[in-house]
Order: structure tokens, then sequence, then C-alpha cells
């Protein structure tokens, strides 16, 4: 096995119209899924650099290959960052190495703020992509409100490269708020817990993530200027109080705690495989119970549940059919598809625009079916 | 502007196609008779009209996917329209296209409280989701100002934006999943109530496809509690770049408004020669609205008036009642109309990086005395979205074309400063000869191989967004 790391998109543009065999797209390779085809690696992390930040207007562009570590650092500078709160999965995937922005992009990576900041593909307002062609294609923009032309931004997000391989990337940033606190709600049952968070989440008081870790605790998130987080999370502990009565964590408790759910730090460590659902909030406590598993966490007010479970395990078999999506996160050797298939009408609109983007079927093949 | 010719062998045909509808539709559901097509003739992009060859009115995702599959076999083009307010000519027909109008599919299916979301039927206008959750606290948050007026499927074509979208994000940040029946007559469902679609993202290319894709039928939407207040405050400068310095320094500081709109003199001077809403006359002027309670609501002002008076404001008018934030609305509400009492004109969409605001205005007054045409700027300046409004006499010989010579080059220096033509209106044919300014050969290519696997014969909406010469091979042109 070859790795090859090309040093600008030029030189991407002419490998790849040259290569014939598959290839395994990767960036830092700290969210790598299972892969299970003999490729070449094609290394895109010489693609780095900021290429232009202007934080009067929210926005900054980089190479794909950019470290995530470096950009936060810029933006932290001038207290910015991206909205959606990007997870560090090196802890749950036992990887190691940098994270980069396309590899970000590439799996539409989302943290608790998706709820409500949007997730990755929402920040992202423009790109350049090649294709399994060598053409190199451009995309969006650096403005935040653009609809010339088709919005394939938004179907290169979460395209886990097998579309093509980004080289740039364009965000949306926001700015870091003063404060934040949050609430904790003890001993709820999971039924119990995303109830609490739906009315959490239906108040006003715009809750910037919920999430509910069992045995812990379920969390509530309040961000913005000092005086702001202090009366909203005094309204919200008065309206949960049937829910029980709240403790509060202060900035930097908060900040450790939603550190520990955004990188589900509970299955750190902790041997098994490692799902990740996207269901209705209100379903997902009702899933839950069906999986037999060894732990779960919810996020995203339930519409996201991480859960662990004995190695080799078919979830999807135990889920039956349900409204949402299944991804097998973690596993030594899987026993089934890493994505969720799809009803066979979708399936084959997906695979005709994989055709279309890469007809060779050199990039990441069989990774999305 | 023009459009393809029409298909002979269709129009000759047209008795066998209006009598194959009739069979699949109720009969008040097929409109051909010309008196009553002319409703079809355009949208708000009134310069540009022509009659269908029929309208249809569907009911169902059924009758939508009937409709679609007997074109799609007889090989007539469709366009699908919403409410027909596209300022981009985004539902202009062709002679030989059939017209396929949502209007009639318009109830709401579910509202869901717990978990946020509203689906209804494309033709829902966006205005009534928002009063059909609003009683119970929530609103639909894309507010673009035909809300009253245009569908659910139109924004979901357009990817329609609005006034609070800084905040809020525009509707393909909004929108959860679809039904969609592609133009075989196949019906999908893409999303739902749970947050991302899985697999490749469908529904975020679908968004802003302008109906080439596929006609939505159902909506499912999320919907956010209302907040608990708002107020604007209206902030007067005596030139432009100092304004937008200000813009800058606001969102720079932290403050996250949920709108901030810029009007320049022209416009202020035909806003408040219309609406009487007691504007100072001055160069440039902002109208800043931020929400929560009263008390952070005082908060985000505090910082705001502080940022605003290091830029020497000429005024400084916070509102302090309903009646006051009303006034305030006022004028940015009624700019379109003033203008249209004036004169005639067109409003353009471009977005520019705030950072070039200054710049671009400077050079668009410096265009519009060269064209010998005025414009006037009203725009959301927190996300760079702007909206020249070119005015021009639709009485006088090639003043259009004049207009609309202006109208293309203000676009083109808006994409050369690193923005883009067209911010939330959509490409339609207003701007579709305009796509090389912003998109090379091959960026369009990988655009319409999108169509090309949704829709391959090319039947939906075909004329629109691309330049005609760059689809002719694919339309069988």
């Amino acid at each position: 096995m070859m790795t090859l790391r090309p040093a600008d998109e030029a030189g991407l543009c002419a490998l790849l119209r040259g290569r014939t065999g598959p290839l395994r797209v990767t960036g830092g390779a700290t969210r790598a899924l299972w892969f299970g085809g003999a490729a070449d690696l094609l290394d895109c992390t010489a693609l780095s650099g900021i290429t232009l930040y202007e934080p009067g207007a929210l926005t900054l562009v980089a190479g794909a290959g950019t470290p995530l570590s470096e950009v936060e650092r810029v933006l932290a500078a001038e207290g910015q960052r991206l909205p959606f709160e990007v997870p560090d999965l090196r802890g749950l995937l036992g990887t190691a190495g940098v994270s980069t922005l396309g590899g970000v992009v590439a799996a539409n990576a989302s943290g608790p703020r998706r709820l409500q900041a949007g997730a990755c593909r929402d920040s992202l307002i423009g790109l350049r992509f090649v294709d399994g062609t060598g053409m190199a294609v451009k995309t969006g923009g650096r403005v935040m409100k653009n609809v010339t032309g088709y919005d394939l931004v938004k179907l290169l997000a979460g395209s886990h490269g097998t579309l093509g391989v980004l080289t740039e990337v364009s965000f949306k940033l926001l700015p870091v708020p003063g404060a934040s606190a949050t609430l904790v709600l003890r001993g709820l049952d999971d039924g119990t817990a995303v109830q609490a968070m739906a009315a959490a989440l239906g108040s006003p008081f715009e809750v910037t993530g919920a999430a509910h870790w069992p045995g812990e605790g379920t969390f509530l998130r309040i961000e913005g200027f000092a005086d702001s987080v202090a009366y909203r999370s005094g309204r919200l502990a008065r309206l949960l109080a049937p829910f029980g009565s709240a403790g509060m964590l202060d900035a930097e408790d908060t900040a450790r705690q939603w550190q520990a759910i955004r990188d589900v730090a509970p299955f750190h460590d902790r041997p098994g495989d490692v799902w990740k659902l996207s269901v209705k909030p209100s379903d997902a406590p009702g899933l839950a119970a069906r999986l037999g598993a060894e732990a779960v966490l919810y996020d995203w007010g339930g519409g996201l549940v991480w859960v662990r479970t004995a190695p080799g395990t078919d979830l999807r078999a135990r889920l039956g059919p349900f409204e949402g999506h299944a991804t097998l996160i973690r596993a030594k050797v899987p026993v089934t598809p890493v994505f969720q298939p799809q009803p066979a009408p979708l399936a084959a609109l997906a695979a005709a625009l994989r055709r279309k983007f890469d007809p060779r079927g050199i990039l990441n093949p069989g990774l999305m079916g | 502007m023009d459009m393809p010719l029409p298909d002979p062998s269709i129009l000759s045909r047209k008795a066998r196609i209006l009598d194959r509808l009739r069979a699949i539709l109720p009969h008040d559901a097929v409109i051909d008779a010309p008196a009553e097509t002319r409703a079809y003739d355009c949208d708000a992009l009134t310069a540009y009209r022509c009659q269908p060859l029929a309208a249809v009115l569907p009911r169902t995702t059924a009758e939508v996917s009937a409709v679609l599959r007997l074109c799609h076999k007889e090989g007539v083009p469709v366009v699908p329209r919403g409410s027909g307010t596209s300022l981009a000519g985004g539902a202009l027909p062709t002679a030989d296209c059939v017209v396929l109008g949502v209007a009639r599919m318009n109830g709401v299916l579910e509202t869901d409280y717990a978990n946020r979301f509203i689906r209804v039927q494309a033709g829902r206008t966006n205005l009534s989701v928002t009063g059909a959750v609003e009683a119970d606290g929530f609103f639909y948050a894309p507010d673009p100002s035909s809300q009253l007026a245009c569908a659910i499927g139109g924004n979901i074509a357009m990817n329609s934006g609005g006034a609070h979208c800084l905040k809020y994000g525009v509707t393909t940040n909004n929108l959860l999943g679809v039904t969609i029946v592609l133009m075989d007559g196949s019906v999908l469902q893409i999303g739902g109530a749970h947050l991302d679609p899985g697999g490749l993202d469908l529904l975020g290319v679908i968004c802003g496809s302008e109906g080439q894709l596929g006609v939505v039928t159902e909506a499912t939407l999320r919907i956010l509690p209302k907040p608990e207040g708002a107020r604007p405050v209206l902030i007067g400068f005596s030139s432009n770049e100092v304004a937008g310095t200000c813009v800058s320094d606001i969102i720079k500081a932290g403050v996250l408004p949920v709108a901030i709109e810029f009007m320049d003199r022209p416009c202020i001077r035909a806003c408040e020669a219309f609406a009487k809403a007691g504007y100072p006359d001055c160069e440039a002027l902002l109208i800043v609205e931020v929400e929560g309670s009263d008390a952070e609501i005082d908060e985000q002002l505090a910082l705001i008036r502080a940022i605003a008076l290091r830029h020497d404001p000429v005024e400084f008018r916070e509102s302090r009642s309903e009646e006051e934030s009303k006034r305030i609305w006022l004028g940015r509400k009624s700019a379109f109309g003033a203008m249209g009492q004036i004169n005639d004109y067109i409003c353009l969409d471009g977005t520019i990086p705030v950072s070039a605001l200054p710049h671009v205005l400077r050079r668009i007054g410096e265009m519009s005395r060269s064209y010998g045409l005025d414009v006037a700027n009203v725009f959301h300046a927190g996300d760079g979205n702007m909206h020249p409004l070119i005015l021009f006499d639709a009485n006088k010989p090639g003043d259009l074309a004049l207009c609309e010579a202006l109208g293309a080059d203000i676009l083109k220096l808006c994409v050369e400063v690193g923005g883009c033509l067209t911010g939330e209106h959509g490409v339609g044919v207003e701007k579709r000869d305009l796509m090389p300014v912003q998109f090379t050969p091959d960026d369009m290519e990988a655009q319409m191989r999108v169509k090309d696997v949704f829709d391959p014969q090319w039947l939906l909406n075909p004329a629109k967004v691309f330049p005609l010469d760059v689809t002719s091979a694919r339309r069988g042109a």
C-alpha cells in the first residue's frame, strides 16, 4: 500500500486524472470509519493553510488539509469559533494524529450545538473539490447568503470522500459568547429525560446543548452575555421544576462536561462496537430499550443516540424498521454495512451520483454503498 | 433574454396531451383556455411572459406523480410553480410546457412540538406555516419579503432567505425532509423528523435546485420557540463607509442581532416620502434588531449603542414601545412599494463580503451616474446580501435593456469582490446568462450532472439556471 500526498490542487488533479486503482482518501484519519478494501492512501494534509480570515465578516477560508487545531487557535484569538462544536473522536476510536478541516467536512462532523447552531454543513458556505476524473470544481463561495447554482456544498459535506476530494473549505463563524452555564437534572429515567429536554428546547431560552447521560444526569446548556445567561438559566430551572430541582454547572465545568459529551467520553477505553443513531427525539428512549446495549448516551435532545454494544452485534436487526438511521462508527470486524442501507430509489440516486462524479469508482469505493 | 423555441411536435399534440391530462386529473385541475392560462404566463419578473400549453393544479402527491409520469412519457417540459412570486423568473413558462402549480396543496399534515417540526403540503404559504403554530408559541424562521404569498414549495426550490437569516439561517437550514416526485413520476421520501437525512445529502442539493430536480409536494420544517421579545434601533450616519464599518464592529463585538438592515440616501428619501416613518435625512441608515427578554435586549442594545457612538452617528433612536418599533420598520418594509410608486424598477440581490461594502456602494454610485439611471440600495447588511433597486421607465424604449445592462454590471462587480450573483432570489432566467461570470465550465458541468441523474431528459424547468448554449445538447435542442 502506497501513500500519495499531492502538494496542491493541480497535483491532485493530475494524480486523479491518471488513476485507475482504488484510493482511500484521508486527512488526519482521526475519525476514519471502517474501510474494507485494499487501496493506496490519498493523504490530503499538504493542502494546508488559512487563505482568508475576516473576523468582521465572520468568514474563514482554508485548505482542506489545514489542522482543525490551527483554525481553532486562530479563531480563538479573535473571540470566534466554528459554530457546530466539532467532536474529537480520537479517544472513542483510538486514533492518533491531527484532525483536518477536510475530514470534518467529509464526515459532516457536528457536536452538541448542532441542535441550535446547525450541523457542519449549515456553517459551510463554500468549497473546492476534485472529482474522480481529476476535474477541479468550485461551489458556493465566501459569503453567507448564496443561492447561485445548485448547492453542491451540501452534497459534498458528509459524502465521506466518495464524490470528490476536498481541497478548500469556507465557513461562516460565530462569536464565542462571554458566558455559559449548564443546568443538571439528576435521576431521570431515559423517557423522562427526553421529555425534560423537549420542554427546555421548546422554551424561548435558547438552549445550545441538551444531553442525557444515563447515571450521570440530564444536561442543558445556556450561552450568551453574562446577565442573559443568569436570567435564562433561572427561568429554565423554574420551567423544569416538575422534573426536579436543577443543579448548576459554572462556565469551567460546563466546558468540561460538554467536551465529554461531544467526544463520547463515557465510551472511551470501553470495549465493544459503537453506533450512532439519528432518530426523532421522542422515539429515542423506546428504540434504545430494544437494543440490549451495554451503554447509551443521548445528545441533541434525544435526536442523536450513541450506543455501545457487544462486538459483532447487528444493531439494525434489533431495531427493526424505524424512522432514522444507524451508522456503525467503531468495530473491529463489522458484520453489517457501516451506513444504513437506504430504500432502493434513494440508493439508486446516490449510486448514480457517485458514478457521475467518480466514474472509475476509485474514491473510497464501497464506503457508502 | 431568450427562451428556447417551443417544440412544434408538442404543440401539434396539444389536444391529445390535454385529453390525457383530463383523464388522470379532476376536470377543474386542468386549465388551457387562454383567458385562464394568462394567470400563469409570468411570475413576479413581469417583464417576461409566455402562455404555457396548459396549467394543472393537482391536489395530491399521487396526482402530481400522474402528471409527471404522463409528461415524461410524452416528452413535455414541466414548469413547477408555487405562488408565482419568483423575482428571477423561476416559474416562467415556455409555450410547449405544462405549468404544474401546487397552490391547491396547502394543508398542514402534522405538528409536533415535542420534536419541534411541522409537516405541510408544498403549496402552503410561508406566513401561514407560522400562523399554524404561533398560538402555541412557535414560528417558522425563514421570512422572505413575499412571505404572505410565497409557497413553501417555492421557498425550497429557491432556498429562500429573509431579513432574519443572520441568526436563523435560510430555508436549507430549516428543512428536515421532503416528499419529492421525480420527472418519471416516482415518489421519494427524503429525511423526516430526525436531524440528518442519512446517506448523501440529497435534501441539501434539492433545496435551491430551482425546481429542476423534482417537484416537492410535502415538507417537514423545523419550527422554533418564539423569542420573548424583539426591539429595533435606528442609526443614521453621514457616510456609507462609516455605516459599513459600524456593521462590521457590531458583528466583531459578539452581538448577534437577528437583523441588520442598511438603506442608502436615495432609498431613505423615497421611503420617507412614501411611508413618513420619520427617518432622518442622512447618507446611510441602519436598522438593527435584537431579541430576548427586556433585560437581555437592554444589555445588547447598550453594547450596540456604545459601538455606534464611536462612529459619530447623526441619529441613534432606540424604540421604547411597540408603536415606535413598528415605525422604525415601516419605512424599510415599504421600501419596495415606495420605489414602485416612483418608478419601474428591477431588484438585484447579489451578495458581497461585508468588508467590500463601502467600495461596492461607491462603484454602484459611479455606474449609476454613467448609465444615467438612479439606483437605491437597501439590503441585509449583516450577511452582505445587497438589494440594489435600479429605477427605469418601462414606457421609454430601450430603458429596460439599459437597466438590465447596469444590473449585469453590478452583479459582475459583486462576483469580482468575492461575492455572488444571487443571495436569495435564485438564478431563474434573470441571471442565467451571467452564470459564467461566477462559474467555470467545469463548475457548471458538475452541477448539471446532478440534474442528469434526477431528470435525464431535462424536462423539468429546463431553460433556467444555466445558459442555454451550455445546456443545448442536454435539452436535445
